[in-house]
């Protein structure tokens, strides 16, 4: 059986941030199992710009963000394997994988990290009602089908759901000769950047529904129409509300799902909140030595957020690797409490101990809060108390937390964070 | 003058089985089919149950052909390899007053020839199948249900069939049928056909069918049944089918494993005029949420992957049509074929076989090929026979839908073999590529390239399931 120091399950931008950190590290012995024919991920089908911003401080497109960690990938001489697919990983940390050439092997890895991604929400997740024709896409496989295979999923486009990929989706198909008629929101805010709806939607004069859904879907064989209809506080439709649109194609963006099967199948300890793995300030799960990171551990809006949060779980890696089993020893974990408006956090433990010198501590909201500050509580005291004008479920906040703060606090076992 | 012995209307389990079962004599017969593929109506929208047989009526042709088809389908299953298990079903009572009802069952089941039946109490219902809601009062078990595949079932009778010398048709659509000298021609989108016998297996269209050439009529209502499937991660939260006992709240949904592990809830019954009306409805998808909760706690219905509905062809007096229709020599119906029909289609195969055997004198054949291999899953080969599989056939290294873990490997086999996938749908029931809980997203844009490739089609000529479902529409730009 083959021998790694660290093996990487996913050659996306979390999976490529986390080997060159680990590379740079000290680690050599390094392999990445990508399950495509090249690495990069989604963000090779993602080829509008926006990328980059906060890393490269410049505007690039997903191809280009990914191939600006390939090219370091492939000076620092990193081993991959494409076309590969892990089929099981094991608590001992024994990966079993196929590809073509290889047939069906194994592999016994040190340390793991976890960089699956995510998959799309389906229809069927939804449970819309209604006929089941053909020009029902998730908006990220219209998304492949026109940006790596130059095909036309429809002409007469609606959208449900807003979160960023449709909204990209619903500018690329009008840029492609398509007329996107309405987007569609179940929520009475948007799921996706403001950005991105200015940009896709605004620029191009495409209404955006707030609290409304798809209740019925027309059409045998090609989709003929799709109704509308407006919900209510509860998300349920509002009978005599309902609306018809003539359309080919619906495009759905209705969440993202990181794809833990691989991470449930060996045993890591999964937070219900995100569907990602609980981990601790090293970004590592409840199994020593597993890290994850990227959209397999929270999804994220912004693929430079992705990438510095891999880079961690990369150093991290390393640092285990070099320090080896049972270094986790001293120190206490402090556990980090998600209320009143905070959805969840990662990581969900902290130990001041075992922290870098400072820690960025990210989480979503539940809802829109205007006005509001974002606080930290250590205990009963306010340390964190931050004021903001907006906070929305589409975006992903964060608070910084320093080792030399907690350090201060000898016996704290836990922080609060909250919307105030 | 004529073109085949025998014409079977329709590529549905009653038709697939009757064409399978007279293979195995000297016989020229076709199968047509309005669909681009076998297996596309009420055979692949069901509950996939094998049912016991206390159901139907003492004394029914119903009740004969399921007690018989349940005995038959664990031995079809191995010669034609596909999925089936006898994994035992529960009728939840769950008032003590109900308690003549289950009784009731127990009887019928008795007499229908029903073997192994009892009636178990509280404990042992709980004992057996832990997620049954606290409020049961007693079940009646049956040891002898189980669960199948319909697509497998449908498709391995068609393939043996076809290799035992059956012709298929496809995309052709019977318009018209007239009474000829010794027979019938029949009028079709693409062109007549004279044919000495007709067996109407058209499901829902059977009483169309029929109208054309026999003075008594018949009438079939499409019923629409509604089901959710749950994802594999639920398909462990009963190991049995679960059914409600009919009773004052009506009939119940049921809940029950599929043979490939997921779990399907439903379905309700609610009758429609279109018999194309598969659409599921928003009143139905709630209902029989709300039903299937009785019987079963906490069924995590977070965890659907999709949901569809399925059409049964109930005949009025609700008990299956088979033999010559009246006043119309040669015509056979194989009629009304609902709920048993899945369980009875091999019986129904071998009695609609009989009768035109026995109409049209025909002898059996030395050379039937009574066994067929489906669809080869790797991962149920030992790791060393599928690292030889993947080394000389290196595309069973290549795993195309992620979900359910399907490779390359198994799509080409699909594609190439007898009455081989040529749609996105065709791949999904004979492969399950598609069929997970990502429903396609990641493989489908994969399978198409694939599909376009090995039958020299374009990618915009790639449907979902034949006839305008197309994928794709055009070129990006091409309008502007």
């Amino acid at each position: 059986m083959k021998q790694y120091d660290i093996v990487i399950i996913g050659g996306g931008p979390a999976g490529l941030a986390a080997a060159v950190s680990a590379k740079k590290n000290g680690v050599d012995s390094i392999l990445i199992l990508e399950r495509d024919k090249e690495l990069g991920g989604i963000l090779n089908q993602c080829i509008h710009n926006g990328f980059g911003l906060h890393t490269f401080k410049e505007e690039l497109t997903g191809p280009e963000y990914a191939g600006r960690f390939i090219d370091q990938a492939a000076k620092l001489d990193i081993e991959y394997k494409l076309n590969t697919m892990v089929m099981d990983i094991r608590a001992d940390k024994v990966l079993t994988a196929m590809n073509r050439e290889d047939g069906l092997f194994e592999i016994q890895a040190k340390a793991i990290i976890l960089a699956m991604g995510c998959r799309e929400r389906s229809r069927g997740a939804l449970n819309i009602p209604g006929y089941r024709p053909a020009g029902i896409f998730s908006a990220g496989t219209a998304q492949r089908l026109v940006n790596m295979e130059g095909c036309l999923p429809g002409r007469e486009v609606v959208i449900l759901g807003s979160g960023d990929i449709g909204l990209i989706m619903a500018r690329r198909m009008t840029f492609e000769g398509a007329k996107v008629k309405v987007v569609a929101e179940l929520m009475p805010y948007s799921g996706g950047l403001k950005r991105n709806i200015v940009q896709c939607l605004d620029d191009y004069g495409i209404p955006l529904k707030l609290s409304h859904t798809v209740v019925d879907i027309k059409g045998k064989e090609r989709l003929e129409g799709i109704t509308l209809a407006e919900v209510d506080s509860k998300g349920r439709p509002v009978p005599g509300t309902e609306e018809y649109y003539s359309c080919d194609t619906l495009l759905l963006s209705v969440g993202l799902i990181p794809e833990n099967e691989l991470s449930n199948g060996m045993g890591v300890e999964m937070n219900p909140v995100t569907s990602g793995p609980k981990v601790n300030e090293s970004l590592e799960t409840n199994i020593e030595g597993v890290f994850a990171c990227g959209n397999v551990l929270h999804v994220h809006d912004l693929v430079d957020f992705v990438s510095e949060e891999a880079a961690a779980a990369g150093k991290n890696a390393a640092v285990y690797v070099k320090t080896g089993v049972g270094k986790r020893s001293g120190g206490h974990d402090i556990v980090l409490k998600a209320v009143d408006g905070v959805r969840y956090t990662v990581p969900v433990t902290i130990n001041p101990e075992h922290m870098e010198d400072s820690i960025t501590v990210r989480f979503r909201v539940g809802n829109v809060y205007r006005d509001c500050y974002v606080s930290a509580y250590f205990g009963e005291e306010r340390v964190i108390h931050r004021k903001r004008q907006i906070v929305a479920p589409g975006e992903m906040e964060e608070i910084k937390l320093t080792k030399e703060q907690l350090m201060q606090y000898a016996d704290l076992q836990e922080i609060t964070v909250k919307i105030e | 003058m004529f073109d085949y012995d025998v014409m079977i209307i329709g590529g549905g389990v009653a038709g697939a089985a009757s064409a399978r079962e007279l293979s195995r004599y000297k016989v020229k017969a076709c199968v047509i089919e309005k669909e681009e593929d076998v297996c596309c109506g009420t055979s692949k929208a069901n509950s996939a149950i094998v049912h016991a047989g206390y159901d139907a009526a003492e004394g029914s042709l119903m009740a004969k052909l399921n007690v018989r088809g349940n005995q038959m389908m664990e031995e079809l299953s191995r010669e034609l390899d596909f999925p089936f298990k006898k994994n035992g079903s529960l009728v939840i009572c769950l008032h003590e007053e109900d308690m003549p009802s289950l009784q009731t069952l127990y009887d019928r089941g008795v007499v229908n020839g029903v073997k192994e039946l009892r009636i178990l109490n509280k404990e042992e219902v709980l004992e057996m199948e832990p997620n049954i809601s606290d409020n049961v009062y007693a079940a009646l078990y049956a040891p002898t249900a189980g669960i199948v595949c319909p697509f497998s079932l449908n498709i391995a009778l068609a393939e043996n069939a076809n290799v035992n010398g059956v012709e298929f048709k496809f995309d052709t659509e019977v318009e018209d049928i007239k009474r000829i000298d010794g027979g019938y021609k029949l009028m079709t989108n693409r062109g007549v056909y004279q044919t000495k016998c007709i067996v109407n297996a058209a499901g829902v269209y059977a009483d169309k069918i029929h109208n054309m050439v026999s003075e008594k009529r018949i009438h079939i209502t499409a019923r629409r049944g509604d089901y959710c499937l749950l994802d594999k991660s639920a398909g462990g939260h009963v190991s049995k089918t679960i059914f409600a006992l009919p009773g004052k709240y009506g009939k119940g949904v049921l809940v029950t494993p599929t043979i490939h592990g997921n779990l399907l809830v439903g379905p309700t019954a609610i009758d429609v005029e279109d018999k194309e009306g598969t659409n599921t409805t928003r009143e139905g998808l709630d209902l029989l949420i709300e039903k299937a909760g009785m019987n079963v706690r906490n069924l995590p219905m977070r965890q659907v992957i999709t949901s569809f509905s399925g059409l049964r062809a109930h005949e009025d007096d609700h008990e299956f049509i088979i033999g010559e229709a009246e006043g119309a020599e040669g015509f056979i119906d194989c009629a009304g074929i609902e709920s048993p029909g899945l369980t009875s289609c091999p019986a129904i195969g071998e009695m609609v076989a009989d009768i035109v055997s026995k109409k049209l004198g025909l002898q059996k054949k030395e050379d039937f090929i009574a066994t067929r291999k489906g669809v080869l899953d790797p991962s149920t080969l030992t790791k060393e026979a599928r690292a030889v599989l993947m080394k000389e056939k290196p595309a069973y290294g290549n795993i195309i839908c992620r979900c359910e873990m399907v490779t390359e490997g198994e799509i080409l086999d699909a594609i190439h073999r007898p009455l081989g996938a040529r749609s996105l749908d065709g791949v999904k029931r004979r492969t399950r590529a598609g069929m997970g809980r990502c429903q396609a997203g990641f493989c489908s844009p994969r399978t198409m390239e694939i599909l376009a490739r090995e039958c020299n089609m374009s990618m915009f000529d790639i449907t979902k399931s034949g006839g305008n479902s197309k994928i794709v529409v055009g070129t990006n730009k091409d309008t502007l």
